[in-house]
């Protein structure tokens, strides 16, 4: 039981467990490995939110902060993943009232001849309204070596529906940081009004271990310990590797594991199959990747 | 004389809210919404002008209340409706629509009568409005 509060009084737990954010911060750290300081941002935006809904209750100026934001990060560091759990997050906080993930990309916005880009990008304005519009690789709205390029006409649109229609939408950037820093120093009207930067960090060997055994666990897999010391050396090699994409080059390189396994089961004659041969991932299935091969040749 | 064409015509004229809650209510089903607007209001005037494309993958009404409010600003002396099209196959039709803006003088019709043969009489509906060319019928008149 919670104890009655006087009427003036609120209760910021009651409130956190109401809007179900709880629940979604929890899942945050139960799914997404390693990550601290981009988990941190959204605790502290949260508990932003919950303030301000609280000070609301109590008739102090509650301005709806700004939340447009942006997301960098090498490829793979889960970007798109976090931002569909934001939108989720907001919603449950009541700060956007749909919370659906429209993702898009220069392709999506900028139109192919003049008078193309302005509907264009309003249509996408207009689906992500009550949610949350994702720009994956946004720096490449902005051509400096092209003057007459169309992506300039989307960021103006952009800018104008960032600050009036604040209370229906959210805008993430995202992209890698070295280019995303280079698109904002030369647009400092976007600069401005983008918030919160929260850089994602690449993972480590552990965590890539960890990312591999959720992803298995939910396609219901198991390693072998043999196939555990395998998978171990070959997030070591991978890394060292060019194109090297975090957890998008793991969950490739599982994909291309379970092709392994199937061949491997549909090769060995005689007998029927149990269920843990099905389930079971084998040194073999990961030792037999090019990773290996070409460090041995 | 107050046209009542569409649903909800018999109501008072709906605030924005209500507007706002209906659209969303064409969401929830998803039903794409579109705007239309004329200056000729015959009831057998089916053809009214689009304004901007039916909006499809909405989830929320603010992107619909955004268009309805720029289409005020262009035709604020038109006839606006709001059109809610269900595109699930075997029903491929309009499932709401009503009108969210209105001249602020309506003129009405007038009813020609015309004689045939014997006692017989043919009725035509014609908006006095209509009499004068597209786009001058309810501005003209209320700039007066």
């Amino acid at each position: 039981m919670k104890p009655v509060m006087a009427c003036d009084e609120v209760d910021l737990d009651a409130a956190l467990s109401d809007s179900g954010v709880t629940e979604i911060l929890a899942s945050l750290d139960r799914e997404l490995v390693g990550l601290a300081p981009v988990k941190m941002r959204i605790r502290q935006i949260a508990a932003l939110l919950l303030v301000d809904r609280a000070r609301a209750q109590h008739g102090l100026a509650a301005e709806p902060p700004s939340l447009h934001m942006s997301f960098t990060g090498n490829p793979g560091t889960g970007k798109t993943t976090v931002a569909q759990r934001m939108a989720s997050i907001l919603h449950g906080l009541g700060y956007v009232r749909k919370g659906h993930l429209v993702a898009v990309t220069r392709d999506d916005l900028v139109g192919q001849y003049i008078g193309h880009t302005a509907p264009k990008t309003r249509e996408v304005l207009k689906r992500a309204m009550g949610g949350v519009l994702f720009i994956d690789e946004a720096y490449y709205l902005y051509r400096p070596e092209n003057e007459r390029d169309y992506g300039q006409e989307t960021i103006e649109i952009l800018l104008q529906a960032m600050e009036s229609n604040r209370d229906d939408l959210v805008v993430i950037f995202a992209g890698y940081k070295d280019r995303m820093d280079r698109f904002f120093a030369s647009n400092p009207g976007m600069a401005s009004r983008v918030a919160h930067h929260i850089d994602f960090p690449d993972y480590s060997d552990d965590e890539l271990f960890s990312i591999a055994g959720l992803m298995l666990a939910r396609m219901q897999y198991a390693l072998s310990p043999a196939a555990a010391t395998a998978l171990r050396e070959y997030i070591a090699r991978r890394k060292a590797q060019p194109h090297f994409a975090n957890a998008r080059s793991i969950r490739n390189a599982l994909d291309r594991t379970r092709l392994r396994q199937a061949n491997r089961l549909f090769e060995m004659q005689g007998g029927p199959l149990s269920r843990e041969m099905l389930a079971t991932i084998e040194a073999e299935d990961i030792r037999a990747s090019r990773v290996f091969g070409r460090a041995g040749r | 004389m107050r046209l009542t064409q569409g649903t909800f015509s018999y109501l008072p004229d709906l605030t924005d809210a209500q507007i706002r809650a209906q659209v969303e209510y064409c969401l929830m089903n998803g039903w794409a919404v579109s705007i239309e607007y004329t200056d000729d209001p015959h009831p057998r005037n089916a053809y009214w002008e689009m304004h901007g494309m039916p909006m499809f993958d909405l989830r929320d009404a603010a992107g619909v209340m955004q268009v309805v409010a720029e289409c005020r600003g262009a035709f604020p002396d038109h006839y606006i409706k709001v059109n809610a099209f269900d595109a699930t196959r075997g029903r491929e039709s309009l499932q709401l629509s009503f009108i969210v803006n209105r001249p602020r003088d309506e003129q009405g019709f007038a009813l020609l009568r015309t004689e045939g043969r014997g006692r017989n009489v043919e009725y035509t509906l014609r908006a006095y409005a209509t009499q004068r060319p597209e786009g001058e019928r309810y501005a003209v008149r209320a700039r007066e």
